[in-house]
């Protein structure tokens, strides 16, 4: 049995935030009385993350992804509840506990940014404690898989977005952490970088063992990376469980291409009752229901000629896309 | 230890990218020359029983304590907190401040030569200034410049963390410039000050910054046990209040700008 290494409990966090009207009248009314009020931002959530997984946090802008990464991390203190990683209470901060985990932020950089990567690289080894013959090896080791190892000495000014990302990780492993909290990894980075980076979490995970939270707005790094996923809406958790599932509930429908040989079996299709998508000619898209999909199939195969056929599914980011807008989507 | 040598080598190389920049921060140091002009012209140095000479080697010296007790800490801090740039190093088994630290040892290393140079420049304008300073008196003018460059930074560092509350912190460290800048010896050596002020200025961390070291280098008198006592008496104050601060105030840290 694989044992929890995060678990959370009515977890809840508030800002303090201020606000000004605009204009001469606002700004002096903000200068003589500040308003402020508490925002909760993280609402009462609760859930458990098993040591190995790789969970995506999905949401909205502003919807508290962040903020929970930010938690689990110990970056910022709770307002209320109780959270364990690893044994430890993050915001703590113990040697021991910072010395299993590591958080990526897309935006932000820990690199030395006129100096070369490597410079960085010793100095992180040095603060987690690991000696220089190691650190070589690892550093090595890291930029094998990364591919990396001719940027190592280029300063880090000088290297392109996806070379700096690349070594931001690299120095964000160096230590070899249990727990990785990456906040949106391949922000700004082209497409040949995002999957290079999604090879090497897979990777990392496979040969460590390590938990891996994320948070993207790329799709694609959810579905090639995670199985399962974490909705977050206002705050709140509105669906933890397995992506497919997910697509499932959210997708109860196929999209059929059906190529017919005339257009007056097109045409037919198109009166026969089906919830159609869009008609072409002789090509027609329609809408079914997955348990009635084979059942449809038949019917159709048997009643009309048809030259060709493709069963597709909803793309993946329209359907997540539903999770972000509709705030009223029950799940 | 090892984290620190290891740190200070990797700022001191990053110092170096500055170099322009810090030999610019270094001449822009000259301010005890200035003020030295100022009382040689017009022989207020009679009025403290200093000649000329004795006074010369005193600002010069406070020139180079300045050099190597420049502190700025805060602002470099406000900046990190107030874009988030500290997140990465607070969730480090670290704390962030040493990193400041060894900017600023690393940033007096890269100064060094520069301040040498200036005090070159300034022998040869003002030959009957040269001497060779005790070797115990300049090794206790080092450990005193060092303990002021402390008392500096633990000032700082506090107001620093002030940003974790009102965001704006350096414009309290401004608030302390000025008294800085006329108490600390800087603008004249504090025993030219009337007696009454001179009584609660020794009870403030002020003249010991510039004026005690001053004083210890260039050989004028000085009362070196008090000196020594006062400065590390300051720094067993401010250091307990550092780490309270900073322990409350990462409690208050949003990690904003991300």
């Amino acid at each position: 049995m694989v044992k929890n290494i995060i678990e959370v409990r009515n977890l809840s966090k508030c800002f303090d935030i201020s606000s000004k009207n605009p204009g001469l009248k606002g700004t002096l009314k903000h200068f003589f009385k500040r308003e402020t009020k508490s925002l909760k931002v993280i609402k009462n959530i609760n859930f458990e993350i098993k040591e190995g997984e790789i969970i995506g946090f999905l949401g909205a802008n502003g919807a508290g992804k962040t903020t929970i990464l930010k938690m689990l991390c110990g970056l910022i203190y709770p307002s209320e509840g109780s959270i364990s990683v690893s044994g430890f209470l993050p915001y703590r901060r113990k040697d021991n506990f910072l010395k299993n985990i590591t958080l990526i932020m897309g935006q932000k950089q820990q690199l030395i940014w006129d100096l070369p990567p490597i410079e960085s690289f010793y100095l992180n080894a040095s603060i987690y404690d690991i000696d220089r013959h190691e650190a070589k090896r690892r550093i090595k080791k890291l930029s094998d898989m990364l591919e990396i190892e001719e940027e190592l000495f280029i300063p880090v000014r000088k290297l392109s977005l996806g070379q700096r990302m690349k070594s931001e990780l690299l120095a964000a492993l160096i230590h070899k952490p249990n727990i990785l909290f990456l906040d949106e990894p391949t922000l700004g980075l082209d497409i040949n970088a995002q999957r290079n980076l999604r090879k090497f979490l897979k990777l990392y995970n496979k040969e460590t063992n390590a938990t891996i939270c994320l948070t993207s707005h790329y799709m694609k790094d959810i579905t090639s990376l995670c199985k399962r996923v974490i909705c977050v809406h206002n705050g709140s958790i509105s669906y933890d469980g397995k992506l497919d599932k997910l697509v499932k509930k959210l997708s109860p429908v196929k999209e059929i291409l059906i190529v017919c040989r005339s257009e007056k079996d097109a045409n037919a299709l198109d009166n026969a009752g089906y919830i159609v998508k869009s008609k072409i000619k002789n090509e027609i898209t329609l809408k079914i229901e997955n348990k009635y999909v084979s059942s449809s199939l038949r019917t159709i195969l048997n009643s009309y000629d048809i030259d060709d056929l493709y069963i597709n599914e909803p793309p993946i980011d329209e359907i997540i896309g539903k999770i972000l807008i509709k705030k009223e989507y029950k799940l | 230890m090892h984290k620190l040598f290891t740190l200070l080598k990797v700022q001191y190389s990053n110092m170096l990218e500055y170099r322009v920049e810090i030999a610019l921060w270094a001449i822009s140091g000259i301010i005890p020359f200035f003020m030295l002009n100022i009382w040689t012209n017009n022989n207020l140095n009679e009025s403290i029983n200093i000649n000329n000479t004795m006074l010369s080697r005193y600002f010069l010296s406070a020139f180079f304590v300045r050099q190597f007790s420049v502190v700025w800490v805060v602002f470099s801090f406000e900046e990190d907190v107030l874009l988030g740039k500290l997140s990465p190093y607070i969730i480090q088994p670290l704390n962030p401040f040493f990193r400041y630290f060894t900017q600023h040892i690393a940033e007096q290393i890269t100064r060094f030569p520069f301040a040498i140079i200036i005090a070159f420049i300034f022998f040869l304008l003002n030959p009957e200034s040269i001497w060779i300073p005790n070797l115990i008196f300049l090794f206790l003018s080092i450990i005193s410049t060092f303990l002021s460059f402390l008392i500096q930074f633990l000032i700082q560092s506090i107001i620093a963390c002030l940003c974790f509350w009102t965001e704006k912190a350096s414009s309290i460290e401004r608030l302390l410039f000025i008294p800085t800048l006329f108490l600390s010896g800087l603008l004249a050596p504090v025993v030219s000050f009337p007696q009454y002020v001179k009584s609660w200025i020794y009870l403030t961390p002020f003249p010991y910054l510039i004026d005690f070291p001053a004083n210890l280098l260039s050989g004028n008198k000085t009362n070196i046990s008090g000196g020594f006592i006062m400065q590390i008496l300051w720094i067993l104050l401010l250091l307990p209040l550092f780490i309270k601060i900073w322990s409350e105030g990462t409690k208050k840290y949003t990690a904003m700008g991300s």
